[in-house]
């Protein structure tokens, strides 16, 4: 079975985004494990920069060869940036999800929310409880 | 919910290390790297895929060839021994009951090779309408393979040992494979050279194996469904479920050319006809988007801000690198260079009627 990377110096929702906490505030991407059950991804729409997202509610869309994803925001907060290369190069969630494949850039009010975010072991095991 | 049914390939899809997917009640690989990798395989050098899920339905016996000529669109007569022909089983009101390839064995010996998801619903049709015919679903005993991709043709020959130039695409051949009885169709679903391969189920791993030994010097990879779409959708080849139904008429999905409208005598005939006559509502166009953005089964197309049709089919051509769909408009619509928008998530995306195929992938020419 396919392996997958968590780095241990970010946090992440059940639903397969990562969050890394900067200085109040949080870049915001999709899991190895996402974009490997995902496959080829082929178009990310992102919000505008100054949109607000809520945690839990979906701020974009990624899709696939074969199907259209909603992503949602593990914090709230104001979208201070955005990676538009990926409108270009939707294949770097692929290729780099934890780098060049992230998706936008969240300023936070405080940092409670993201501290109640999974850490790497905790969101290994939730990714162990999914593989079957 | 029932477990769903594996081909005589499952273990060695698992051990391929495939991404499962149910498709047509069958677990079946969508992709074993990528599908855009997959995709590519086939259009440059060769894929193997596993379609062992579709279904082979035989007619036999003194009735057997006017019971195909009954219940198919296309002319069966007139096709040759060792001959294969694209048809339609159509129901009384002319919708389409399958899309199916007919093989004619031996002077009232044929057989039907149709869609997985059809296979009982086929299985029940061709029974009622083929008096004086014996009528046998062979599915379980067979696997199918197809080999696919400007590669195939050399890879077949090193696997079988059999000249195969002068096959000519939709014949087949009788042969042996990795030591086991083959029948070698030059036909395929992905709008490249390519053959399927029916082999007795026990036997298609090591015929699938074997095949893979030998292409994988000239890059033949196995292949999943997601690349099978992507492939079929440039060819713009409809897909049941999607382009085709029990309402609509081939000649709405412009099949024109494997109904024998003229000759008649075929099931559905009367009412195909009379609804060409009263003009149909809506005919089958390829579209490309002008503008980012996926086009998907299911989006409405709009032409100056009013809805007149829907996606059937959609996605990203690999190939071309834009993406693609099939949809019925009106057929004031279904012209070449009609501006189209199709809505994605409330958003108006611009798009155009084009030629189809959308790819014009190079191949022997059909004799």
């Amino acid at each position: 079975m396919a392996d997958y990377d968590i780095p241990e110096d970010r946090r992440y929702s059940a639903e397969d985004e990562w969050a890394r906490l900067e200085e109040e505030r949080v870049s915001v991407g999709i899991t190895d494990y996402a974009q490997q059950q995902l496959g080829d991804i082929v178009f990310v729409e992102l919000p505008a920069v100054g949109t607000t997202v809520e945690k839990g509610e979906p701020f974009g869309v990624i899709e696939s060869v074969k199907a259209v994803s909603d992503l949602y925001a593990p914090v709230s907060g104001q979208v201070v940036e955005v990676n538009t290369d990926l409108t270009e190069h939707p294949e770097h969630v692929n290729e780099d999800c934890y780098g060049d494949g992230w998706m936008l850039t969240i300023a936070v009010e405080d940092t409670a929310e993201y501290e109640s975010l999974l850490d790497a072991s905790a969101y290994r095991r939730h990714v162990a409880e999914r593989k079957g | 919910m029932t477990e769903p049914k594996r081909t005589p390939l499952y273990e060695t899809h698992r051990r391929l290390g495939a991404r499962m997917v149910e498709f047509a009640g069958f677990a079946m690989p969508v992709h074993y790297t990528s599908i855009l990798e997959e995709h590519s395989a086939v259009r440059e050098r060769a894929g193997l895929f596993d379609v062992s899920h579709m279904g082979q339905i035989y007619l036999s016996g003194p009735g057997a060839l006017a019971a195909t000529e009954r219940l198919l669109t296309c002319p069966v007569a007139s096709l040759p021994q060792g001959a294969v022909r694209y048809g339609l089983l159509c129901n009384e009101s002319g919708g389409v009951v399958d899309d199916v390839t007919v093989y004619r064995l031996g002077e009232q010996a044929l057989f039907l090779c149709v869609n997985a998801a059809n296979l009982e619903k086929d299985h029940h049709w061709i029974l009622a309408h083929a008096d004086g015919a014996e009528v046998e679903d062979r599915s379980p005993a067979l696997g199918l393979l197809a080999l696919q991709g400007p590669a195939s043709q050399l890879i077949l020959e090193r696997a079988s040992g059999l000249a195969l130039g002068p096959l000519k695409r939709f014949r087949f051949v009788e042969a042996s494979v990795a030591e086991t009885p083959a029948l070698l169709s030059r036909t395929g679903y992905t709008g490249s050279d390519g053959f399927e391969i029916y082999v007795e189920s026990p036997r298609t791993p090591r015929v699938f194996e074997t095949l893979l030994a030998v292409g994988e010097r000239l890059g033949l990879q196995p292949c999943g469904l997601g690349a099978r779409d992507t492939l079929r959708l440039e060819a713009a080849l409809p897909l049941y479920g999607h382009e085709l139904d029990d309402t609509t008429s081939p000649l709405e999905a412009r099949l024109d050319r494997f109904v024998k409208l003229t000759q008649g005598g075929f099931l559905g005939c009367e009412a195909i006809a009379k609804r060409k006559a009263q003009g149909h509502p809506r005919l089958l166009v390829g579209f490309t988007l002008e503008e980012r953005g996926i086009a998907r089964s299911g989006h409405v197309l709009t032409h100056g801000g009013t809805a007149v049709g829907v996606v059937t089919s959609g996605g990203p051509s690999p190939s071309l690198g834009i993406s693609i769909g099939l949809g019925y408009v009106p057929p004031s619509l279904a012209i070449v260079g009609t501006p189209l928008s199709v809505v994605i998530r409330e958003r108006s995306v611009a798009a155009r009627v084009v030629e189809t195929p959308f790819v014009k992938a190079s191949g022997p020419r059909r004799s």
